[in-house]
């Protein structure tokens, strides 16, 4: 019951999110700054752990195939593929769902305890919609970037695992990793991206804009929004798996 | 003017407004008091809509607000100004943005125009050269001044005011409370202020409407608040040692 009328709650404030927007050239100017607080801002982030993830992808792969008769240039395949496929998009989802989504509940939850929504409100703007819609315009725009920022720096990392510990040489990875590519990984992960950035932005924005209370309750929302965020990433992965590569 | 009629208001089972019936005048500054947590912030976000009631109407010179629609109720509270009791500033924006944000919002004014009426705002208030401070870089008293200068920046016709001199010293709270008045009768505006203050009541009491735990008891002028009979109200104004020497003077 309890979930049944957030999730009708979470629908009524979409709703209110996707309304006409007062004035364009404002919410234009607002996007803009959340893709760079969102977006740019969370570029280091996923390079540094895209590097590490890539190559310990690389150097576990080599140890699974230690002393067996697969041929080496499958590690770099196995690296690329499993980065393509899965890191790249739900990892880099759940770790922005991390970083973005706490900081969109918690910078709206204070707004609402803080009166600073109501002020919105009382000047005859549509807060849910002004608060809300430049931030999953942002990530819907630019986490696609962010995920191929991933793809590239992840294989990159594998490589140089693979170089600095002799594990595979460089021309059976960059063999490997061209071998049997498939280019609709990249467009599945993609729409995948887009999926998360939607999940990660309106949830955290539905946990922080309904915050009743003081700082205490604001710091619950901003877990609540990043947990949920996390669990429907996973089930999304689930399902646009099934339906995309089925 | 705006009109209350027979308004109820609950919060799950525990009823904080009960029947209430007033009318605030236009170009008077109209005070709504009572103690702390008798419901004067409830009364006052009722009316402008921010808290939904139960039943009752409201009228804002004669249009229906309850009946109106999401998008209606929005067009209508770009008439409105309000000072909230926490100044609600927004506190990623700068003074100078703060101020000129519902100018950006609704007008097609040119930056220079902007510029000039948030200046003339500012100078209202007796504020200068803050323009490009962030509000947590103000004191109390300046944030609730740049909280009224962004309420009167669109000329509105209602004005809403929540507790504008708490936490002030008794000089900076008569300094507002006599800007506020002034700005009340230079627009002719419909102005409501909540206050626990008596000496805001003294100062600019034109309509004094008194709140007890959810009810209306009484109102008046402020001349009639010392000579009244209603016990809550004597309790009220008479709570001070102070008070109550001068009472027993006369
Ligand atoms: N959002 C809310 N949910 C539940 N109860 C509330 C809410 N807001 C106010 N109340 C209750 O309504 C009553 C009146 O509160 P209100 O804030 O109007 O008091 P007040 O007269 O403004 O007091 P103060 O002078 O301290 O500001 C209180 O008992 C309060 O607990
Ligand atoms: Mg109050």
């Amino acid at each position: 019951m309890g979930t049944l009328t957030a999730f009708g709650k979470y629908v009524i404030l979409i709703f209110r999110v996707f309304s006409k927007p007062e004035k364009t050239k404002i919410y234009l100017k607002q996007t803009i700054r959340e893709i760079e607080n969102l977006g740019v801002n969370s570029i280091g982030i996923v390079i540094i752990i895209s590097i590490f993830i890539g190559a310990v992808i690389t150097l576990q792969t080599r140890y699974n195939l230690e002393s067996s008769w697969i041929p080496l240039y499958l590690i770099g395949l196995t690296a690329r593929d499993t980065i393509l496929l899965e890191f790249s998009s739900t990892m880099v989802g759940l770790i922005l769902a991390g970083k973005v989504g706490s900081n969109i509940a918690s910078e709206i939850g204070h707004m609402r305890i803080t009166e600073q929504i109501d002020a919105l409100e009382m000047m005859g703007v549509n807060s849910a919609s002004y608060l809300i819609l430049p931030k999953i315009i942002a990530a819907m725009v630019f986490n696609p970037f962010l995920t191929i920022i991933s793809m590239l720096v992840g294989i990159f990392g594998g490589w140089l695992a693979a170089i600095i510990t002799g594990a595979v040489t460089s021309a059976d990875y960059i063999y490997g990793i061209q071998y049997w590519f498939e280019p609709f990984y990249i467009t599945y992960a993609l729409v995948k991206t887009v999926v998360y950035a939607f999940i990660i932005t309106s949830v955290s924005a539905y946990y922080g804009y309904f915050v009743k209370g003081g700082a205490l309750e604001v710091g619950r929302a901003s877990t609540k929004g990043v947990v949920y965020s996390c669990i429907l990433i996973l089930m999304f992965d689930v399902i646009l798996t099934q339906l995309m590569l089925a | 003017m705006i009109e209350v009629k027979n308004v109820y208001k609950s919060f799950g089972k525990e009823l904080v407004l009960t029947d209430i019936s007033v009318a605030f005048d236009q170009g008077k500054t109209n005070l709504i008091i009572g103690r702390s947590g008798s419901g004067k912030t409830v009364l006052l976000k009722a009316i402008v809509g921010l808290h939904g009631i139960d039943t009752g109407a409201i009228y804002f010179d004669g249009r229906d607000f309850i009946k109106m629609t999401e998008i209606q109720k929005q067009d209508l509270r770009k008439e409105m100004g309000m000072l909230f009791q926490g100044s609600a500033l927004f506190d990623s924006l700068t003074v100078q943005e703060n101020i000129i944000f519902p100018l950006e919002m609704y007008t097609n004014m040119s930056y220079e125009e902007k510029l000039e009426r948030v200046n003339s705002c500012l100078k209202m208030v007796e504020l200068e050269k803050v323009n490009h401070l962030y509000p947590a870089e103000l004191s109390g008293g300046m944030k609730k001044r740049v909280g009224i200068a962004r309420a009167i920046v669109q000329f509105p016709q209602y004005l809403f005011c929540d507790e504008p001199n708490s936490g002030l010293d008794p000089m900076t709270a008569l300094v507002i409370d006599n800007l506020i008045s002034k700005i009340t009768h230079d627009m002719n505006i419909t102005t409501i202020i909540n206050t626990h203050d008596m000496n805001s009541v003294m100062e600019i009491g034109e309509k004094v409407v008194f709140i007890h735990e959810g009810f209306k008891c009484w109102e008046g002028t402020r001349n009639g608040v010392l000579s009244s009979d209603d016990k809550h109200l004597n309790d009220f104004v008479f709570a001070s040692n102070l008070a109550k020497k001068i009472k027993n003077l006369k």
